[in-house]
């Protein structure tokens, strides 16, 4: 027998996977992913799905605002003070366009470049592919959901997956 | 969908007919009884000052301005909602439409002001004028006839266009003609066009000409997100009273109420933006006859207010709005609705009564009794609207959806 890298059932409706997801962690399987032709946040939530991203997000904004303004500061204040006109050399209204960008783009370049980084990507291989039902309807009208080998209780995956409303269960070759 | 646990609202049988909840009664003879002495109470106060009436005409215009925010402010997301179709706005849509039908209600309340130019805008005085030539240029637009003139034209045309398109969603819920959804939606574009316009005039004449040797540019649209803001707010609060009573207990979404939230995040961002905006460009040109308006609020007595302003109108509602399940969450996302709320009023004293003595900070006690009053007059009449039609929009097309019938 091939390597698997898990089990994978598949569903024709989301109802149907949501209700799968909780019945499975009902029952301890804990490694496991779905996939979904589009965003449902049902299925986030059932998965109990749980990411960085927003904390780091925020650490990169905290650190974009306090960057701009102390980039100006330093300039401003300390390296090169200029008297403009009677103004204060810490004239920090004038910072606070430069600040707010900054923060803005802290925080976009480290959702983007986070994201894709976060998720493997770019990925030329996954073992999800080898299964015919879902390079079909993975990205029009099929909702799947695969217990990885790497749980441990994946011994009875198969079992627990077919007790579901699963129209196929799978095995996926790694 | 079994087994989803308690994150899951139940879905609940689509109704003929949804009767606005009895209770609703109670709020608004509340509102009637607090308002009414609120307002004797100012009347009060005004006949003891023995200065012509000077301050409690000054308090009342912030209570005339709290009260047509509240109603420009639900008329113009109920076009937003009209204008962009979805989901998101049929839960409150009626609440927007009562609001907004309390226009002609608001338009009574300004009669008090026209009696109290004299005390309110400089202007207004020909004596005045004739001595200062800035204000002679201007007089041809800033003159007590045209404030009048100008000041019914906005009351008529806002009160039109919002009950015409009140009129046509009531006609929806007793044909259901698939036509309307669409004419209410071109109805609507041409509303917020007319109303984000006329509003930057109603901005210069109510309240910019309090100082009438000032100028701003980002002035109207400032009054506009202001009235975004406070209109939002009060209808997160009345979602929260209504989701406690049938027959929209149950019925709302944690997706409506995360919605409602991220609407006021992002409106009180745009806020900051104008309100910095307009400092800013003040602040770096330095230049005497645009840094006088501002020079009070920053050095002088009314600096605290300006700090509150930085800080609770924006720092904190910014800082608790960025947490998702705050704003799904009705109970806690109401405590930051009622926050901003009180932060329009003090918003409105910021901008009012500066002009009246620039260098003290000097705020009256009628500057919250009256607006206390006008409200809750206000609110007793928006029950009424409320209470006279179903409380969700019959045939809506968005209706099933939003009641989480796929």
């Amino acid at each position: 027998m091939a390597e698997l890298h898990g089990i994978m059932a598949e569903y024709e409706k989301p109802g149907d996977l949501v209700a799968a997801i909780h019945k499975v962690r009902e029952a301890g399987f804990r490694n496991m992913d779905a996939y979904t032709p589009y965003p449902i946040e049902e299925v986030i939530e059932a998965l109990d799905f749980k990411t960085k991203m927003p904390l780091l997000v925020l650490c990169a904004g905290i650190i974009g605002c306090l960057g701009g303004f102390g980039l100006q500061y330093w300039v401003s204040v300390i390296e090169y003070p200029m008297n403009y006109g009677g103004r204060p050399l810490n004239s920090w209204p004038a910072f606070i366009p430069i600040t707010f960008e900054c923060t803005i783009l802290l925080c976009a370049l480290t959702a983007t470049f986070g994201m894709i980084a976060m998720n493997g990507l770019p990925m030329p291989y996954h073992p999800v592919f080898n299964v015919a039902a879902f390079r079909e309807k993975a990205g029009t009208n099929g909702y799947f959901l695969c217990i990885e080998a790497s749980d441990p209780k994946f011994a009875s995956a198969r079992e627990a997956l077919s007790g579901t409303n699963a129209s196929e269960v799978n095995d996926v070759e790694a | 969908m079994s087994g989803g646990g308690h994150h899951h609202r139940e879905i609940l049988p689509l109704l003929p007919t949804y009767d606005p909840p009895a209770e609703l009664d109670g709020l608004g003879k509340k509102g009637l009884i607090v308002g009414f002495f609120a307002l004797i109470a100012t009347l009060v106060g005004g006949l003891m000052a023995n200065d012509h009436f000077t301050q409690f005409y000054r308090s009342y215009l912030i209570g005339f301005l709290f009260v047509f925010a509240l109603s420009a402010g639900c008329w113009s997301i109920s076009l937003v909602h009209h204008l962009s179709r979805g989901k998101w706005g049929v839960m409150i849509r009626r609440s927007l439409e009562a609001a907004a039908a309390n226009l002609p209600l608001v338009a009574v309340m300004f009669v008090p002001i026209v009696f109290g130019i004299h005390s309110l805008y400089e202007w207004s005085h020909t004596e005045v004028v004739a001595g200062d030539p800035i204000l002679s240029r201007k007089a041809a637009y800033l003159n007590a006839n045209m404030f009048i003139l100008r000041s019914a034209f906005y009351f008529v045309s806002f009160s039109l266009l919002a009950m015409w398109i009140r009129r046509l969603s009531l006609k929806q819920d007793q044909t259901g003609d698939p036509a309307l959804a669409p004419k209410m939606q071109k109805i609507a574009a041409g509303s917020l066009l007319f109303y984000i316009l006329a509003m930057t005039f109603a901005a210069v004449d109510w309240v910019m000409s309090l100082t009438p040797h000032w100028f701003s540019t980002i002035y109207g649209l400032y009054f506009v997100i202001g009235q975004g803001i406070a209109g939002m707010a009060f209808t997160i609060l009345m979602c929260k009273f209504l989701s406690k009573l049938e027959p929209l207990a149950k019925r709302f979404s944690t997706e409506n109420f995360h919605d409602y939230g991220k609407l006021l995040f992002a409106w009180t961002l745009v806020w900051t933006y104008f309100s910095l905006s307009q400092f800013l460009i003040i602040w770096s040109g330095n230049l005497p006859e645009e840094l006088s308006w501002f020079y009070g609020r920053i050095k002088g007595g009314w600096k605290p207010v300006s700090l509150m302003l930085v800080f609770l109108h924006f720092v904190l509602p910014f800082l608790l709005l960025l947490s998702r399940s705050r704003k799904q969450n009705i109970t806690r996302l109401a405590r930051v609705a009622a926050l901003m709320l009180f932060m329009r009023l003090v918003d409105l004293i910021w901008l009012t009564a500066p002009a009246f003595s620039p260098d003290v900070l000097k705020i009256h006690w009628m500057d919250i009794t009256a607006p206390i009053g006008l409200f809750g007059i206000w609110l007793f009449f928006y029950v009424r609207n409320l209470r006279s039609r179903s409380i969700l929009p019959l045939h809506e097309p968005y209706l099933r959806e939003a009641l989480g019938h796929v």
